[in-house]
């Protein structure tokens, strides 16, 4: 490589970001995508940054990679590294620093990864890319990288593509990648989102171990307090492209000074040891009762000996009684998304009963069945994709009412009252789903749901794409919804500290089993099942912060 | 809880990114107003000429274009071409227009139909489709237009006939995404029938694919009617369209090559035109191409 540009570790600060501006193109809602941020990553440290989607943290994290797209501009401040000014930077230049002194690890391993490539191909392609080492040293230091990052059997590993590798061993081989040219700066951005929190419990435990022997410096991008609690040394918090607060985190998490950082902090939801007050009108009628209920995935041909049988849910049986709202926690696989389905009907169980209000619907033909599904309603994960983007806000509250007969003037008032009372302006009547924010179209898709006045609501992982802050109003929206209407709720989530806020009995799923039934106290504070003890441990910023946490709550 | 109001982004259709990326498409508008005259042309255009287009001339046959008040000349029998031009352009632009309406509805429904329901349902509209799409469409339009008496309704259909399976697998492969979406299962959990999540909440989602392959049917329906009327099985004289015109005009090519040339650029123009419309519309239509 000729004239790759020199840096020097020995630099105080190995990262210094000063009054840096970035442009949006025109029409965008606001002008910069980051404005006048300054701050600094000191050596051998963590510094994490943290804000809600739209604040500008991942344009941050880019602009230092030099991966902006060509459309935004920095337009104005500087960014050092270990010293080296790469604001105007030529790109071959840039291109020399990256994977050498800075590395990034991608919120998605899946989609970070070739799917046509071994991983061994892969980490070697980041050493030849910057012509470093033979054939032989590159699958040597390949093989130690892969051991390194504690993927089993690494000369095994060196020879599997992704797709056979678990989400969170995906992301080990691209720290794996990431630490290939030993740089001194590793970009995280939002690396544990995609993953159940047992795997990122271990994946945030290996950042750290590593980041320790190497004495490396790490910049992490994160939305999660929780996260920023487990790792981080220093915390910047960023709201609408500009920092509006920073410090060390015992600063930020105990003493914070900026509203927007209280607010924050006060949006994470966390473990409550009190189990939630039973509601006035929580009867003592069951509203739905499951016993033995079991879907099996089936996929291939039993003829030709292909056959592949997933057992979703095995044997399920619970009982939930009206007013009250029962949580399903569970990680990726444990059949969690599967029982909501089973329970609204929108897929066929294989064996058990499904009693709602006395009558056994699990047996039921999709015609029998249609007048009761408008008593059993449900909320969806994605505001995005659960909303018909051609259909106006009025059409999508109505079509459902009015399809079973109902006048289309009491429809629309109906869905004028409902908007009000999920908090959105009747004027959103007439718009199109684009115009809204994703808090919003959920407050939609609750409006939706209510249309029908059900007594059964099943909202599957209905704030995990959302904001904290935006999680907490959702939250404490369905709470009101419940105490106003008694309406019986079935809440699945795969995060623990959002079950224990709105829950008042909570069932663990594995493997298609429910492991463990409780009120949320004895869940948290007592776990009967190993499985529901690891989970439970896995919670980020919960076991050392949490005396704190709540005192900054209060 | 404090009221929420909607984020105001425009709505209004004319001020909308789709029509925006067209408009600044130069090919697509260039197609558009080629088009529009056209049409204009042929609708207005024989009223305005001094002569019919059935009106023999007998004294002015061969007529040069430009020469004369015969504006594009005349054919072996003395007729106007400008009136015959566009009377032709009647017919050749309705033909396309009316094949390309029949072949969108029976492709999106059965690719609607397909791509929704799956299974067996699925696997049989689209082994027709197939089926249809390996015999070789010329000789099976020959083959029909020999067979069936060629007035202008019976030339539309059987274009319509063999060009509606790419507007099914289209649509089919759309639908079969768009089903997985959340909103798809909305409407079945507010109890919704199948007919109206295909084609109320689905369809809707789909229409910019099946706009696209709108225009470049019309374009393909044309050069078709063209190619068969040329080859003597299509549009029959009297009635001109530009495919017989072409047919006309084999036997003069070198003597009074105009009898070729002007009904050759107004096919040309028509079909470039669309296929240029077509385009604008795949890229305004692409989501993909948004910068944000």
């Amino acid at each position: 490589m000729t004239a790759s540009p020199q840096t020097d570790d020995s630099h105080e600060l190995a990262l210094s970001v000063r009054g840096l501006t970035v442009n949006l193109p025109h029409g965008m809602e606001r002008a910069h995508a980051v404005e006048d941020i300054s701050f600094d990553l000191e050596r051998g440290k963590i510094l994490c940054v943290i804000g809600e989607s739209g604040s500008g943290k991942s344009v941050t994290a880019n602009t230092i990679m030099g991966l902006l797209p060509r459309v935004i501009g920095v337009s104005a401040g500087s960014i050092t590294l270990n010293g080296l000014e790469i604001v105007g930077m030529d790109a071959e230049s840039l291109r020399s620093l990256r994977g050498r002194v800075v590395s990034m690890i991608f919120q998605d391993p899946l989609s970070a990864l070739n799917p046509l490539l071994t991983v061994g191909a892969q980490v070697d392609e980041a050493m030849r890319a910057h012509g470093i080492g033979t054939q032989a040293s590159r699958r040597k230091r390949a093989v130690e990288l892969l051991d390194e990052v504690g993927l089993p059997d690494p000369a095994l590993m060196y020879n599997q593509y992704p797709f056979r590798l678990s989400g969170g061993q995906r992301q080990r081989v691209m720290i794996a990648m990431a630490l290939a040219l030993e740089p001194s700066i590793l970009i995280a951005d939002e690396p544990t989102t995609a993953l159940d929190v047992t795997t990122q419990a271990q994946i945030l435990e290996l950042i750290r171990d590593i980041q320790r022997r190497k004495g490396m410096s790490v910049l992490f991008i994160t939305h999660d307090f929780g996260v920023v609690a487990e790792i981080a040394d220093n915390v910047v918090v960023m709201e609408k492209g500009h920092v509006v607060e920073q410090g060390t985190a015992d600063q930020v998490l105990k003493a914070p000074e900026h509203p927007y950082t209280k607010r924050l902090i006060a949006a994470v939801p966390h473990l409550t040891d009190k189990d939630r007050p039973s509601l006035q009108s929580a009867g003592s009628d069951t509203v739905l009762k499951v016993e033995g209920l079991t879907k099996t995935y089936r996929s291939g041909s039993a003829l030709l000996r292909t056959q592949r049988v997933v057992p979703a849910v095995r044997d399920v049986s619970f009982e939930l009684a009206s007013g009250r709202t029962l949580g399903v926690v569970g990680e990726s696989g444990s059949g969690k998304s599967s029982l909501g389905r089973l329970l609204t009907k929108l897929m066929d169980c294989d064996g058990g009963r499904i009693l709602f209000e006395g009558r056994d619907i699990a047996p039921m033909a999709e015609t029998e069945f249609r007048p009761l599904r408008q008593r059993i309603q449900m909320i969806f994960q994605d505001p995005f994709a659960s909303l018909n983007p051609r259909a106006t806000i009025g059409r999508i509250l109505t079509v459902g009412p009015t399809a079973h007969g109902m006048p289309y003037a009491k429809a629309r008032e109906d869905a004028r009252a409902l908007l009000d009372l999920v908090g959105l302006d009747t004027g959103a009547y007439g718009r199109y789903p684009h115009e809204f924010s994703g808090g919003q179209r959920q407050r939609i898709g609750i409006a939706r749901a209510l249309m029908f006045e059900p007594t059964l609501l099943v909202a599957d992982e209905a704030v995990s794409a959302l904001d904290v802050s935006i999680q907490a109003q959702i939250l404490e929206l369905l709470d009101k919804v419940q105490r106003e209407t008694g309406i019986s709720m079935v809440f699945i989530t795969h995060d623990l500290r959002v079950a224990s806020q709105i829950c008042d009995d909570i069932a663990v799923m594995q493997r298609g089993r429910i492991v463990e039934m409780g009120p949320p106290s004895q869940i948290f504070l007592n776990p009967k099942s190993d499985y529901t003890r690891e989970l439970v441990a896995a919670i980020p910023g919960e076991s050392s912060n949490r005396p704190e946490l709540a005192a900054a709550e209060g | 809880m404090t009221t929420l109001t909607a984020t105001h982004s425009p709505s209004r259709w004319w001020q909308s990114r789709v029509l925006r990326r067209f408009l600044s498409h130069r090919l697509a508008l260039l197609g558009l107003l080629m088009i529009t005259l056209l049409t204009l042309a042929c609708v207005v255009g024989p009223y305005l000429l001094p002569y019919d287009s059935l009106y023999i001339d007998l004294r002015a046959r061969f007529a040069p274009p430009f020469a004369s008040d015969h504006y594009l000349g005349t054919d072996p029998l003395g007729r106007d071409i400008a009136a015959r031009l566009f009377m032709a352009g009647r017919i050749s632009l309705l033909v396309g227009f009316f094949a390309m309406v029949l072949s969108i509805f029976v492709g999106t429904l059965v690719g609607v139909i397909a791509g929704y329901r799956g299974g067996w349902i699925s696997a049989v509209l689209m082994r027709t489709v197939d089926g249809f799409l390996s015999y070789p469409t010329i000789f099976l339009l020959l083959a029909l237009a020999a067979a069936l008496k060629p007035s202008p309704v019976m030339i539309t259909i059987i274009i319509a006939v063999t060009s509606w399976m790419e507007v099914a697998r289209i649509v089919e492969a759309e639908v079969r995404s768009l089903k997985e979406r959340e909103f798809v299962l909305a409407g079945r959990m507010l109890g919704l029938g199948r007919s109206h999540i295909m084609f109320r909440e689905i369809l809707p989602n789909a229409m910019g694919p099946i706009i696209v392959a709108a225009t470049l049917t019309v374009a393909r329906a044309i050069l078709l009617e063209a190619y068969i009327s040329f080859l003597g099985f299509g549009i029959q004289p009297p009635l001109p369209s530009w495919g017989n015109m072409l047919n006309g005009a084999q036997q003069y090519l070198a003597s009074a090559p105009w009898l070729a040339i002007i009904p050759g650029i107004a096919i040309t123009i028509a079909v470039s035109s669309f296929n240029f419309i077509g385009d604008g519309l795949r890229d305004a239509l692409d989501v993909r191409n948004d910068t944000v």
